[in-house]
């Protein structure tokens, strides 16, 4: 049979030829070529932020000092309160979400079964698809139209908790699969009961992964805007307090600096004000852009940062996937 | 099969691992189930006997059983302590989700819909969106929203599945890894930078490509606004969303059965011939499903939108326009939260953009869940 169809040469290992030689040459570089069209806006996107955003952060001031009583044309001032803001937001987050994140996703692997299980994982889902922008909406609707509060931080801190809780949930769920029955049968086996299992044997076996899980958590939800720009307002002095009055944060920062320098170059200010507030011929010293870029810079710098610690973290493990 | 290490002791399977001490008791019974097992003894033998059916409609009837887990019964028959307030720790987390979402769905309705009702143009219908004067639709925002995303999904979709193939197929297995790391940076960046870099960088640079395409006989590609187009929202969006589609991309192609893949390569095949009999086929639904996780994320972006798309009166179809999506509407309009009514418009408009989100998530997930049955 084969005889019959083989080639004169008799050898039926010959390499593809023609047209089929050359779609597959055509497919190399194709599958290449859009790797490296991925990383076009990343390597320029990086290199924008940092090439126009490293002049001020590189100061000192940039992380100590806020920017009360700073304009757009003046210059000095730093992103301090923008920071604080953040970081207290995202912090107060953490503190509220991690601890139902785990005990979620413990229970989803550990406890669940039957219709009670099902119906946590569909909501898990569905919290995960939930747009930052209709979670901000909800925590207004709730606290401040339906209870009566006011728009402060700690109302961010809340919508970004609806953010975070499903990707840490998701992280906890696989890293506790990934703990080998053998475990957890050795130890009950000993008598311990099901809760100290999980607490000594399971949880420690699968701890590097957990915290890899928050970590990105974390990152992700540190510079969601949309619930910044429902729930609070930008403030520029410092304000230690999230639970009254507007506060700074790196993405408000952004927009706001955003918005100083739309208004400045659309608007046909010819002067400026010297120190004597006097009206001086000249176009306005503008240091929006700078700051802007700053802030972005600076924002990533932290996300990041974060996902490098998440990924250093994680190789650490105690249990290979 | 998936690849999967071992087996959680979750799931319906009638091999949990043994337990002792009567914890072996689970989620399938109700509480009303505690006190003839208690009285029949703790041996690990009644337990896995005792069928799992038979607890089936008190169960359901008395869900969500608080503390679901194993009822603790300590060697003694004695109640351990510990493992009742871990159980109902544990799902009590889990009923506060379920409580959350459920809010989230009933307080969008219910402040959505008074405003609905005194809308002064049709809600569904209307291009129009001014919620000060109550005359707010979401057609023309439905649109836009629609057409950004599936913008971006026409650009991110083929560049993801190549990086996929040239992260399994292609890359020598020291570059995979790091090619891998460096797409999953691009999903590390925040959308408001993706916003400043696309509205101050980007854009400027596409007005090009956007001449050149307005020249294509087509509503779609009327030139009616050089910058800040639905366009460029549309490019950045793709770049947004490109490591999420190439994440699960990624995934199933790196579990397309070695055996169909070196049956096709020993019948003669090319590597391209071999991924399209081998790959594609079985990684499709994987596709599928990232890109519609793609979308969902895109639908729901709000502040690289923001930035991006320049606001213009009138609606039109042309992809060379500004416009609003749901979610920089809602964002443009956060500074007139100043009566119930015309903030009852917005949260109308959030409302809508949740069903739309949660719409394509489902599909994502039951195109995944299909594929789950015969994987």
């Amino acid at each position: 049979m084969s005889t019959m169809t083989a080639p004169s040469t008799g050898l039926t290992f010959t390499k593809a030829r023609g047209v089929r030689k050359i779609k597959n040459n055509v497919a190399a570089v194709l599958m290449t070529l859009s790797f490296v069209i991925a990383l076009v806006p990343l390597v320029w996107l990086l290199y924008t932020v940092i090439s126009k955003g490293a002049g001020v952060v590189v100061k000192s001031s940039w992380w100590t000092e806020d920017q009360s009583g700073i304009a757009a044309d003046t210059p000095g001032g730093g992103a301090f309160h923008a920071i604080v803001g953040t970081a207290e937001q995202v912090a107060l987050c953490a503190v509220i979400s991690v601890p139902i994140a785990l005990l979620v996703g413990i229970y989803l692997v550990e406890y669940g079964r039957g219709i009670f299980a099902r119906v946590t994982t569909f909501m898990v889902d569905i919290m995960t698809g939930i747009p930052s922008i209709v979670a901000a909406l909800f925590i207004y609707a709730l606290f401040v139209t339906t209870l009566g509060g006011n728009r402060a931080g700690w109302l961010v801190s809340l919508a970004l908790v609806i953010l975070m809780v499903p990707v840490i949930v998701r992280t906890t769920e696989e890293m506790l699969r990934l703990v080998p029955n053998e475990l957890r049968e050795a130890s009950y086996a000993l008598g311990v009961p099901k809760w100290k299992t999980i607490v000594r044997v399971v949880i420690p076996t699968a701890l590097s992964g957990l915290i890899t899980g928050v970590v990105l958590g974390i990152a992700r939800v540190a510079g969601e805007t949309a619930p910044l720009l429902i729930l609070v307002g930008y403030a520029r002095t410092t304000n230690w307090n999230m639970f009254s009055n507007f506060q700074g944060a790196l993405p408000l920062m952004i927009k706001d600096q955003f918005t100083n320098i739309n208004t400045a170059s659309s608007g046909t200010v010819t002067y400026h004000l010297d120190a004597n507030g006097n009206r001086v011929a000249g176009a306005v010293a503008n240091y929006a852009p700078d700051r802007l870029w700053g802030a972005a810079l600076t924002l990533i710098i932290i996300v990041m940062g974060l996902n490098l610690v998440a990924r250093l973290v994680g190789r650490r493990s105690n249990i290979s996937s | 099969m998936t690849g999967r290490a071992p087996q959680p002791p979750s799931g319906e399977s009638p091999l949990d691992p043994p337990r002792v001490g009567g914890e072996s008791l689970d989620s399938q019974s109700g509480p009303n189930d505690i006190g003839p097992d208690v009285l029949h003894g703790t041996g690990p033998a009644v337990r896995s006997a005792a069928p799992v059916g038979s607890a089936q409609p008190a169960a359901i009837s008395a869900l969500p059983v608080p503390g679901a887990g194993a009822p603790a019964v300590g060697r003694g028959g004695k109640v351990r302590i510990g493992d009742r307030v871990f159980a109902l720790l544990a799902s009590g987390a889990s009923a506060f989700i379920i409580v959350v979402v459920v809010l989230v769905g009933v307080f969008l309705v219910v402040k959505s819909v008074p405003s609905i009702a005194d809308d002064k143009v049709n809600f569904l219908t209307s291009t129009e969106f001014d919620p000060g004067a109550m005359r707010f639709g979401i057609a023309a925002l439905l649109w836009v929203t629609v057409i950004v995303s599936v913008i971006a999904m026409i650009i991110a979709v083929p560049i993801a599945v190549g990086i996929a193939l040239f992260i399994t197929h292609y890359a020598p297995k020291r570059l995979a890894r790091p090619v891998a790391y460096i797409i999953d940076l691009l999903a590390a960046i925040p959308s408001i930078i993706y916003g400043i870099w696309g509205y101050s960088e980007l854009a400027p640079h596409l007005e090009g490509v956007q001449r050149g395409l307005s020249h294509l006989p087509s509503v779609l590609f009327n030139n009616e606004h050089p910058n800040g187009t639905i366009f460029d929202g549309g490019v950045v969006l793709a770049v947004m969303i490109l490591p999420i589609i190439t994440a699960i991309s990624r995934d199933v192609f790196e579990r397309t059965p070695l055996a169909n893949i070196e049956a096709a390569l020993a019948l003669g095949a090319t590597r391209w011939e071999m991924i399209r009999m081998a790959v594609l086929p079985y990684g499709r639904a994987g596709v599928v499903s990232g890109a519609m996780l793609g979308l969902g994320r895109a639908l729901g972006e709000t502040i690289a939108v923001y930035f991006i798309l320049s606001t213009v009166g009138g609606f039109s179809f042309s992809i060379f326009t500004g416009g609003s999506t749901f979610a920089s509407k809602i964002a443009l309009g956060s500074s007139e939260f100043n009566n119930p009514q015309s903030t009852g418009a917005y949260i109308a408009a959030g409302l809508v953009l949740f069903l739309l989100t949660f719409l394509v998530n489902s599909a994502a997930r039951a195109v995944v869940n299909r594929r789950k049955d015969f994987v």
